[in-house]
């Protein structure tokens, strides 16, 4: 049984039309890339995975685990334990991460029915995962990304995500906007919190990443469908040849 | 962008907590103001001659003058012979110690989370009750007294220490300031008096409970606030009154006195019944506060949570006379519903090398309009004056409205003068940011709300700021939808 399993899922915004029929299949411990040129629904599909309201969705359907996500309120998804890394990530002036994070982890054991996490075990579970993701301590009582560079934002994402523990992880380009260091060191995150039971997808625009967070399967989204898929060789395939040559792949078939 | 409005509109709508009455006896005066009136009063607290003759002055004053129009809040016209200007609950003539209180107001007190006795009271603040006119208890007044602090209510303290009354009431908010202060002079009922004398620092925080209960009633409360040379008090009240239909006024009158070196620090948690979320009753709560630093180094902050009241009008205001001295206003206004706010403050600035400061964070919710309006004079002896104004304004919704008033009025050359103002609203971005890490819509509110009161809150004592907190969350449930 896969851990998410999207089948013919269409989703639109106004009137446009964005997603025209999405499959996939996404099993534990595995990590899936979906690449593709810009415009072409990938970040529409992580945010439609994720709750956003903005978004229509028209059709098809979506479980996680046996539920249907699409039923779920966004924060009901996120205490079920589906996660994601924003392209851009957001500022709460005057409520610093810790305080931010300490609330999300004590509404997510809340709905599993677990007791809150006390000052203590919450402070030492921090220090952990900030080691784990090389995160500055200081950085955690700012202001949430007020004021964080591009890289600190994007590594204050993954710092939540090893808080939160979730069962599958979308990370929307991630990669963008990060220097070839910040990037080495949100991909090793990445990497040491993988585990048998958990899944991550990767939305991405460049094979760059991927050269760090290496994917089981690379799925290319092309004017709202995958239109190829395969293995971490197709990356490379694209990062040679473009996206040009799958497109015109497409038109053919 | 409507669906963004949709969740804030669900947020702000939740109810008061503190809308119950208490059945007791109560004494009260017949509905209206006239000389007679005034007599009363004054009879029923058993008052000196200086004292009745003091109000009678205060009322010939009042009826010359009209209500001011200036302000950007808006209610019919107040009939003043509707309303009563005196209640009392009913009790033992002088209670001599807290056990003797009616049970009922013991009750109605605890039930608002202020326990009377002291050994439950939490170490470190004392409280002075007060219940429609008149003040029924105040906590280790014996313990205070042998520091040679005076912790009590306004009418023991024109009993007991008419030289410190006569010499500082109304020294700092003339009687003729304004249409409200001329009123409370005329008919104040009663209030805090505190009294620090030199060199000794306040080892608790004391506080005022005000509570509005009988219907059509209005209250006027008084206090004054006096901190010789090198002393410190940190003071703190709270009010709550029940709900109902009509709007009842609150008129009150704060002054406060520093000498050299003094400290006064004054928290305000403002939570009177605001109407219900057609707007109907509510407190009128216009207030006058000021304090003057009228000696050297001296420092005077304000921090005001005020979320209660259907019309909030007051300026919380520093005379920086003494030079070097320190004037400070925080304050965090939250309007929800039909919920009107006009607040601010001035700071005067007369002495040399006076410094004032002010933090004020407006919250605007549902059909509310909220407005900061604010004076920094700096007089032209007044060299090296500073000052530093933030004024932000966060609105929930696109049915509310922020409004800033700065007034500026500089005489010395050698003054900075700094002003930054800001307007955000709540973004459907952050919100959902909140609810893909779990957290509800509602709780992300509240988060977001309590981050951009932080420097406000942060000035309250510990045990309030937890309170207010709550409060905030409180007041703007239902408000995001």
């Amino acid at each position: 049984m896969g851990l998410l399993k999207i089948e013919n899922l269409t989703a639109s915004i106004g009137d446009k039309e964005i997603l025209k029929g999405i499959n996939l299949t996404v099993n534990p411990g595995e990590v899936h890339a979906i690449m593709g040129p810009n415009g072409s629904g990938k970040s529409t599909l992580a945010s439609v995975l994720a709750g956003r309201e903005d978004y229509e969705v028209t059709g098809g359907s979506v479980t996680f685990q046996d539920v249907d996500l699409l039923e779920l309120s966004p924060e009901d998804r996120a205490r079920e334990g589906v996660f994601l890394a924003f392209q851009y990530p957001v500022e709460i002036p005057g409520v610093t991460t810790i305080n931010f994070l300490k609330t999300a982890v004590n509404e997510v054991r809340k709905y599993r029915g677990e007791e809150p996490l006390d000052a203590v075990s919450f402070l030492k579970m921090m220090k952990e995962k900030s080691k784990l993701v090389e995160i500055d301590q200081a950085l955690l009582s700012r202001s949430l990304n007020e004021g964080f560079s591009g890289g600190e934002k994007k590594r204050n994402e993954i710092f939540q995500m090893a808080m939160l523990e979730p069962k599958l992880a979308i990370l929307d380009e991630t990669d963008s906007g990060l220097d070839i260091d910040a990037l080495r060191i949100v991909a090793n995150g990445v990497n040491k919190l993988k585990t048998p039971n958990n899944a991550t997808i990767v939305v991405t625009h460049y094979q760059r990443l991927l050269d760090y967070i290496v994917p089981d399967f690379v799925h290319v989204l092309w004017n709202g469908r995958i239109v190829k898929s395969g293995t971490k060789e197709l990356a490379l395939e694209l990062e040679e040849k473009g996206y040009d040559w799958v497109k015109a792949e497409t038109a053919l078939a | 962008m409507s669906k963004e409005n949709d969740i804030l509109e669900e947020i702000t709508s939740s109810d008061y907590k503190y809308g119950f009455t208490t059945d007791i006896e109560t004494d009260v005066a017949p509905a209206g103001l006239n000389e007679d009136t005034v007599r009363f009063i004054s009879a029923k607290k058993k008052e000196p001659l200086w004292m009745l003759e003091w109000r009678l002055e205060a009322f010939k004053i009042w009826k010359e003058m009209t209500t001011p129009n200036w302000q950007n809040v808006h209610f019919p016209e107040i009939n003043y012979q509707d309303i009563i200007y005196y209640a009392a609950p009913k009790q033992k003539k002088t209670v001599n110690s807290l056990d003797e209180i009616d049970p009922e107001l013991r009750k109605t007190f605890e039930k608002l989370g202020i326990s009377l006795d002291e050994q439950k009271r939490l170490t470190g603040v004392a409280v002075d009750a007060v219940i429609d006119s008149v003040s029924i208890a105040t906590t280790f007044k014996s313990k205070l007294a042998e520091l040679g602090i005076i912790f009590c209510s306004m009418s023991e303290a024109i009993e007991h220490h008419p030289e410190l009354i006569r010499k500082y009431l109304g020294s700092v908010v003339p009687v003729r300031d304004n249409y409200f202060t001329a009123l409370n002079s005329a008919v104040f009922s009663d209030g805090s008096f505190c009294f620090i004398p030199k060199g000794v620092r306040c080892p608790m925080e004391l506080s005022t409970y005000f509570r509005i209960n009988t219907a059509n009633t209005g209250q006027f409360e008084r206090t004054l606030i006096v901190c010789e040379d090198n002393s410190y008090v940190s003071y703190l009240e709270g009010c709550t009154a029940p709900m109902r239909d009509e709007n009842q006024l609150h008129a009150a009158v704060v002054e406060l006195v520093a000498m050299d070196n003094a400290h006064i620090k004054y928290s305000t948690v403002q939570n009177w019944y605001p109407g219900d979320k057609e707007g109907k009753g509510g407190i009128y709560n216009f207030v006058t506060k000021r304090g003057i630093c009228l000696g050297k180094k001296s420092k005077i902050s304000w921090t005001q949570v005020e979320t209660g009241s259907a019309i909030t009008w007051k300026y919380p205001s520093v005379i920086l006379k003494g030079d070097d001295s320190i004037g400070e206003f925080y304050s965090v206004a939250v309007t929800n519903n039909y919920q009107q706010a006009d607040t601010g403050t001035k700071m005067i600035h007369i002495g040399k090398n006076t410094r004032s400061r002010i933090v004020s964070k407006g919250i605007s919710a549902g059909k509310s309009q909220n407005s900061y309006r604010g004076l920094v004079q700096v007089m032209k002896r007044a060299d090296n004056a500073r000052n530093f104004s933030q004024c932000d304004s966060l609105l929930l919704g696109n049915k509310c409205g922020a409004h800033t008033f700065p007034y500026l009025e500089v005489e010395n050359p050698n003054a900075q003068v700094e002003h930054e103002a800001t307007t955000s609203k709540i973004g459907e971005d952050q919100i959902f940011y909140c609810n893909q890490r779990g957290i509800s819509t509602e709780d992300a509110v509240a988060l977001i709300v309590n981050g951009y009161a932080k420097e406000v809150l942060n000035q309250l004592p510990m045990e309030f700021a937890v309170e207010a907190q709550k409060l905030l969350a409180i007041s703007l449930e239902g408000s995001v939808g």
